[in-house]
């Protein structure tokens, strides 16, 4: 057993060595596959607050993820296509900049999660799974059908969008900018796991009505971690669909749901980088597996029946142990 | 005669053909312990959660402090000051001791929604729920988890978060069930104590602890409450023997 501490700075140390001897290395695509586990992991760390933390099983986050990508798609097509984004009742041009596009993204998965949160949240246990996965599908059949942006075949950007001061054509430098931004967002996920909010939060996960009855309503926590986690999860499809320069209604999918939720249960439900250990061994295994046979997903499946039945706390859990009490 | 803290006008609530609180009126005296004894399946676990809030009343009304909080929630209930300890030990396993009475200090506060104030290493915080803590005598058991608690010791940890909540009244759901004759005699000192706090509201199986320490007895069977009054008096009246304490002798 080795400390957790240790187990994930290991990881992130690896994560990030990884495209740099690719780079040393003249190995470009090795720098996207660790930029595409940056992300996915980010996704993650998204679905983990929600999970995790807050025991919700949303089985509808590619709804988050696609509206980040779609909130890219939106903004950097009319720019592409030198046309406003809107005219009416005024003129508002589309942006190339990433920064004004994660904010976009993180606002409307914030407020979709609002939506989608408070009806969902009434329900609990099988019927909020049934209930988020029916939301998520919603709005899949939507981007399909809906033509302006693509429907079926989804929409091209051909130029990555733009980062002050950096070359984001340039991998490794996009690399740079995906994992800042997921070890942003774990130095926040665990801070929240410590604060008031968090205590609150996972008190609730585990006895709602105990909570209650000390005065904290679980339904506006839960509302509460649901909206964070929608935010999150949305700056990774923002990222995601500038990584492919491409969104499409796949994204939206409840397949991606389900890759969302594996990362977290592969890497440990609960452990902060759990989503960056599931993430990682997902791409991996789809990269390796995927070559030699079609069925790899089939191979998934069993690892994650067993991960679910043998070592609860997932990959992090079976190697670090079961989790201690913060502080 | 002082205002009562707690009072409940004709409460009502059935489940399905069952009446299970049928026109209930009683209310909670400042500096009392008023003990509500019945067999099982009487009610009382259903009216507490009435006057929690966990359930709705079909009729009637429950006002404390003065306020109508018939249609308050749960969450609004506590924060003016109604703390309940539930039938079933009720507290979040996966949490120390610590954790446990750190939330309640952190309700009763009303802050929660601190997403950057950190929880455990904020002394405010901890310091008091170390004192509650203290007062159940739980202080060589902080670190560890509520889960791995002995039965006593867990209905202990539930005092505490009680305590924890400053309250104006206490409803207690047979705190002294299953304690055994040790822990029972330990628990009614420290629930002695407690009435100095708030007054008790108190559901209770065990006669000697009713006895030593209830001001006032309600007697309910099927609901309903069947008799009202003073130690003495209920300890007398032939209708509770009958109904509810068989043929067993009082001690
Ligand atoms: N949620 C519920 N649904 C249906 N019946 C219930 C429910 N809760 C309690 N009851 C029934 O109501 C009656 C009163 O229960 P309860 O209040 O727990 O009694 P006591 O606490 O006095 O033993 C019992 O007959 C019980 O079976
Ligand atoms: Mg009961």
């Amino acid at each position: 057993m080795i400390r957790e501490g240790l187990l994930n700075t290991l990881l992130m140390l690896g994560l990030l060595a990884v495209p740099l001897i690719a780079q040393a290395m003249g190995e470009p695509f090795v720098i996207t596959l660790a930029t595409k586990v940056a992300i996915l992991a980010l996704a993650g760390v998204g679905l983990n607050v929600a999970l995790g933390l807050g025991g919700m099983v949303s089985l509808g986050h590619a709804a988050f993820f696609g509206i980040g990508g779609y909130a890219m798609g939106i903004l950097a097509a009319p720019v592409q296509a030198y046309e406003p984004l809107m005219t009416w009742p005024i003129e508002v041009p589309g942006t190339k900049s990433m920064p004004v596009i994660w904010a976009a993204a993180m606002a409307a998965g914030a407020l979709a999660a609002l939506a989608i949160g408070a009806l969902s949240l009434r329900t609990a246990g099988v019927y909020f799974i049934m209930i988020t996965l029916a939301f998520g599908q919603m709005l899949f059949y939507f981007a399909i059908s809906w033509p302006a942006y693509g429907g079926e075949d989804g929409l091209s950007i051909y130029v990555r969008n733009g980062f002050p001061g950096l070359n984001t054509l340039d991998p490794i430098q996009f690399f740079a900018l995906a994992f800042g931004l997921l070890a942003l967002a774990l130095l926040f996920a665990h801070l929240l796991a410590r604060s008031r909010f968090g205590l609150a939060l996972q008190g609730a996960r585990q006895n709602p009505a105990r909570v209650a009855a000390l005065g904290i309503r679980p339904y506006t926590l839960r509302l509460t971690a649901f909206v964070i986690s929608g935010a999150i999860t949305a700056l990774a499809g923002a990222l995601f669909a500038d990584l492919n320069r491409f969104v499409s209604p796949a994204m939206l999918s409840w397949q991606t749901s389900g890759e969302i939720m594996v990362f977290v249960i592969l890497g440990g439900v609960g452990r902060l980088f759990g989503p960056v250990a599931g993430a990682a061994l997902f791409i991996l295994l789809e990269h390796w597996l995927g070559g030699v046979s079609d069925y790899w997903k089939l191979f998934l499946g069993l690892i994650l029946l067993a991960i679910v039945l043998f070592a609860r706390g997932g990959m992090i859990g079976a190697l670090a142990g079961r989790q201690v009490a913060h502080d | 005669m002082t205002d009562p803290v707690l009072a409940v006008h004709d409460l009502s609530v059935a489940f399905g053909a069952l009446k299970a609180v049928d026109r209930v009126s009683l209310d909670l005296r400042p500096g009392e312990i008023h003990a509500l004894i019945g067999p099982n399946g009487a009610g009382k676990s259903t009216l507490i959660g009435l006057i929690a809030g966990g359930l709705r009343p079909a009729s009637g009304r429950i006002t404390f402090l003065g306020r109508d909080i018939t249609r308050r929630d749960t969450a609004a209930r506590a924060r003016m000051g109604l703390a309940r300890s539930f039938q079933v030990s009720s507290v979040a396993p996966d949490f120390t001791v610590l954790q446990n009475v750190t939330l309640a200090v952190e309700g009763a506060q009303g802050r929660a929604y601190g997403f950057f104030m950190p929880a455990l290493s904020d002394r405010s915080l901890t310091d008091r729920a170390a004192q509650h803590i203290a007062r159940v005598g739980l202080l060589n058991r902080v670190a560890v988890p509520a889960g791995d608690l002995a039965h006593g010791e867990r209905r202990r940890l539930e005092v505490a978060m009680a305590l924890a909540q400053h309250p104006k009244a206490f409803l207690l759901d047979e705190p002294m069930a299953g304690l055994g004759p040790d822990g029972a005699r330990e628990f009614t000192q420290i629930l002695d104590e407690l009435r100095h706090e708030a007054p008790i509201l108190l559901v209770e199986h065990d006669m000697d602890a009713v006895f030593r320490l209830a001001d006032r007895i309600s007697v309910l069977v099927y609901g309903r409450v069947v008799a009202s009054g003073g130690v003495a008096e209920i300890r007398a009246n032939p209708e509770v023997q009958r109904a509810y304490l068989g043929d067993e002798t009082l001690p």
